[in-house]
């Protein structure tokens, strides 16, 4: 069953209708005429909508519950992938998955938050925001890629670091910050795509890269738009506007000098077509590689450290 | 009975919000909430008498507390905040930063500069919590930055008083990547084995905790200070429990193993004198 976000009803009722007309079969007369024009103007409908997305839909989007996850892309990127466990201190998060893959015939470490699809799922997964022990099983991965020369991977698609009693008493803040330290000076390139929902230091904590790409309907934010509707206008109906001026869009983020690349979607979004998105994330992410894995290591660290050294707007002197 | 209930149900992070510094002779502690005599505070460093609660205190008068006399030196203070993002809720950012900028007299929320401890050099950057909650926008990234890139050049310890709410929204994602290029730097001075000490002030959070305030070779913290990554606030809204009494204070953190060391304010200096000479 497709779930649809509440912009994309007209979608929802052509495609009814297409489904409707099919059952009656397509052999009677007409038929199959007036299925190849609704299925047309299903085509431009939903062009038109995916078009003028706004920030809070494309926010709806990027969380949509059928988009592809961390596991769909390992699963039909990767030739191989053994899932590795546990942080070595304290537990093994379920909302971080990490391990070593096969990727076009190399050695790889992909690491990405799992934010579950059924409700099962997502309690399980704590609904893809980890706690310390989830970076910490990262970095531990990311020290044994660097130790063993394999590139990084990481697939982003977080709300964010979870906010719990627990993990504020095992070091959210400190497990966040060393990622970042460790990220910005690890000796393997790493490549990040942001495939969904890029929230806040929880997203950046697996998302220091020497390459950074980002789905064309992804959103990536300093924080949720609910959450800065809340503070700053203290009106959660205000979360569209928010989304608006957080400037939160794959266009936005190029623009800011923040990514590197858009990948477009199918139309209609990555959930209406997730093989085709695997492929294109596939055929995007490997000529970085090879790119990143023919430069030597102190220019790699040097462009790495240079990228991150500019971020950010200054005015006066 | 419910009438007795009433008087007493006032959830503490509400009323800890509402305690504002009154003018007068009178002050409303933080933490405690006694009614304190003011020229006492001022007395003891601005510490309250009652319960060892620290109040914040200028970055005038920190840098009196942590430096020898008229040793300081202000670097980059030209570097003042954009708005990158034309950002605008119920106000402009760019009249909120004006706003703020003629409040304090600051152009931004972090001063930093080179001064003596005991007569050794020593970079020093301090937040200001009262330029737009010590938030952490491209301007206090950069400074961090500069303060260390100082540190490395000059070879010398870098000291960094943290007050911050966290990262600064209206930047959106340019202050998250302020997280990343400070700990990028920290980590060249880590590996140019060049110490680094944080002192962690009432309150520090967000994306300053999670990034450079975390990293330092050895995290002080004053007294009873607020310090985590998400808000008490935030936290009760999503686990939907009472939060422990003195969760996310100085000593909530140094008995979970997350700093080094609470260190009351006045002897804030000679600890950390004594540091840049164990290093």
């Amino acid at each position: 069953m497709r779930e649809y976000l509440d912009f994309e009803k007209p979608i929802a009722e052509i495609e009814e209708k297409i489904e409707k007309l099919t059952a009656t079969g397509q052999e009677r007369p007409g038929v199959p005429d007036d299925l190849r024009k609704l299925r047309e103007k299903l085509y431009k409908l939903q062009a038109e909508i995916y078009t003028g997305l706004t920030p809070w839909q494309r926010t709806q989007v990027a969380r949509h519950p059928q988009r592809p996850s961390t596991l769909d892309y390992i699963g039909r990127i990767c030739d191989r992938f053994l899932e590795l466990h546990g942080d070595r201190l304290y537990g093994d998060d379920h909302a971080i998955v990490a391990g070593l893959a096969r990727l076009s015939g190399r050695s790889v470490v992909v690491i990405g938050p799992q934010k579950g699809k059924t409700l099962k799922e997502r309690v399980l997964r704590n609904f893809g925001m980890p706690n310390p022990e989830g970076y910490r099983k990262a970095l531990r991965l990311m020290r044994l890629a660097e130790r063993f020369n394999k590139p990084v991977i990481t697939f982003i698609d977080t709300p964010g670091a979870y906010p719990g009693l627990g993990a504020e008493e095992r070091g959210q803040s400190e497990a966040i910050a060393r990622n970042l330290m460790v990220m910005a000076s690890l000796k393997v390139p790493i490549v990040s795509v942001v495939i969904g929902e890029g929230g806040s230091g929880g997203a950046l904590a697996i998302g220091v890269a020497d390459r950074l790409l980002m789905l064309q309907y992804a959103v990536y934010s300093v924080i949720s738009p609910e959450g800065c509707a809340a503070i700053l206008w203290n009106d959660p109906k205000k979360t569209p506007d928010a989304a608006e001026a957080l400037k939160m869009t794959a266009e936005d983020l190029l623009r800011l000098g923040v990514i590197d690349e858009i990948l477009p979607e199918p139309p209609g979004g990555a959930h209406r077509d997730p093989t085709a998105m695997c492929n294109a994330v596939k055929k995007a992410v490997e000529p970085h590689l090879s790119a990143l894995l023919e430069l030597p290591l102190d220019e790699l660290l040097r462009r790495r450290h240079t990228k991150y050294r500019r971020m950010g707007v200054l005015g006066g002197e | 009975m419910a009438w007795f209930k009433k008087e007493r149900s006032a959830p503490e992070d509400q009323d800890r919000k509402k305690v504002k510094v009154p003018e007068g002779l009178w002050l409303k502690c933080n933490h405690c909430r006694a009614i304190v005599y003011r020229k006492e505070v001022e007395r003891s460093a601005r510490v309250c008498p009652k319960c060892e609660y620290h109040f914040p205190i200028s970055v005038e008068e920190r840098i009196d507390l942590l430096l020898d006399l008229g040793t300081f030196r202000e670097w980059s203070a030209g570097l003042e905040p954009t708005d990158p993002l034309h950002f605008k809720d119920t106000q402009r950012y760019s009249e909120r930063l004006q706003a703020a900028q003629q409040s304090t007299g600051k152009k931004d929320a972090i001063v930093i500069g080179e001064g003596r401890i005991n007569g050794a050099r020593v970079v020093l950057g301090v937040f200001h919590f009262g330029f737009m909650g010590g938030s952490m926008g491209s301007v206090v990234g950069e400074k961090v930055v500069h303060a260390a890139e100082g540190a490395l050049r000059e070879r010398i310890p870098l000291v960094l008083v943290t007050t911050s709410g966290g990262a600064r929204m209206q930047e959106g994602i340019l202050s998250l990547m302020q997280m990343a290029k400070t700990a990028a730097t920290i980590g060249r001075l880590a590996e140019a084995r060049l110490p680094y000490f944080s002192i962690l002030a009432d309150p520090t959070f967000g994306g300053v905790t999670a990034s450079f305030a975390m990293l330092a070779d050895v995290i002080l913290a004053e007294p009873k200070a607020l310090i985590g990554f998400a808000g008490p606030r935030v936290i009760q809204q999503t686990i939907k429990q009472q939060l422990p009494p003195e969760f996310q204070r100085a000593e909530f953190l140094l008995e979970h193993g997350m700093i080094d060391l609470i260190v009351p304010r006045k002897r804030l200096k000679e600890t950390v004198s004594s540091l840049v000479e164990y290093f």
